[in-house]
């Protein structure tokens, strides 16, 4: 039952993407061309997610379990440092590089673009990278590794 | 700062986002958990997998997604621009930084934000300053 309600989000979520143009690497380098001709259309699409969003994790914060009965697991990392400046700006580039983040990226996939999928597998290898990184730092330093938000919790 | 009113698309930015901001709330209601894209793909990689059947089934989802709006609403535009070589470099860009910054444009952007945290906002912030820089870069001055 837990899976098949997380396909059901997967599935809206997708829907989503399609619905406000997000899939289209296209469209979402029209939005981050600030200096050329911009397309404003994406900063409505995050309008549209939170002004929904924002009802929605009031709701689930009131909760203590999820409708299901299962634990409510929702991220508590409040640390603001480097590795999150960091992280987000290569993230950025990669961004503006492509047009593409990890949802429409993934997504894409199902549309059957052969460019998305060098694009998918790059991203994995890059995650896997960074597994193997921590995994490093976590043998040679392996007093620090408690911090919250070091790859246990996600956003 | 010139507005391309011809791509502009309002309504159906709106009504995407709403429907990117109802699939949070189910998920956030039945899963208690933020969709957060790259830490559900980066959870798929880790040695153990207890969760995996739920995260496979989120993808699956998403996948699924382009095939069901094919039916009902015809091919959707998508247009990738970016030659392999960048695609490449891109995709690693983005799946170090992100598991990096614990999160994406889904999890710092949509649920963080919606969760009024500090913290996501400080990670979109920097996304998004990048990506506008690096378009900047590559449009403007490289070009």
């Amino acid at each position: 039952m837990y899976a098949f309600f997380a396909f059901v989000a997967g599935l809206v979520f997708g829907i989503g993407l399609l619905v406000s143009g997000m899939i289209n690497p296209a469209k979402v380098l029209g939005f981050l061309d600030l200096a050329g001709r911009w397309d404003p259309s994406l900063a409505l699409v995050m309008v549209g997610a939170i002004a929904i969003g924002v009802v929605g994790f009031v709701i689930a914060g009131r909760r203590a379990t999820t409708v299901l009965g299962t634990p409510m697991l929702l991220p508590t990392a409040r640390t603001i440092d480097r590795r999150l400046i960091v992280g987000g700006a290569v993230f950025g580039i990669g961004w503006g590089l492509a047009g593409f983040c990890p949802g429409p990226a993934v997504a894409a996939l199902g549309a059957g673009h052969l460019k998305a999928l060098v694009f998918v597998a790059a991203m994995v290898a890059g995650m896997l990278a960074f597994e193997w990184i921590e995994g490093l730092r976590a043998r040679s330093t392996s007093t620090d590794r408690l911090e919250p938000g070091a790859g246990g919790t996600s956003e | 700062m010139s507005i391309d009113w011809t791509a502009f698309t309002p309504w159906s930015a709106l009504a995407g986002g709403a429907i990117i901001g109802l699939a949070a709330t189910l998920f956030a209601l039945f899963n208690g958990r933020v969709t957060g894209i790259s830490g559900i793909v980066g959870g798929l990689l880790r040695p153990s997998l207890p969760d995996a059947a739920w995260r496979a089934a989120f993808l699956a989802g998403l996948i699924v997604a382009p095939i069901v709006y094919r039916l009902v609403a015809g091919a959707p535009n998508l247009t990738i621009d970016a030659n392999y070589p960048t695609l490449v470099v891109a995709g690693l860009l983005v799946g170090i930084g992100t598991r990096y910054g614990s999160g994406c444009t889904s999890g710092h952007g949509v649920c963080g934000l919606s969760r009024l945290s500090p913290r996501s906002l400080v990670a979109t912030l920097a996304f998004m300053s990048a990506g506008f820089a690096t378009v900047f870069a590559t449009r403007h001055i490289l070009a």
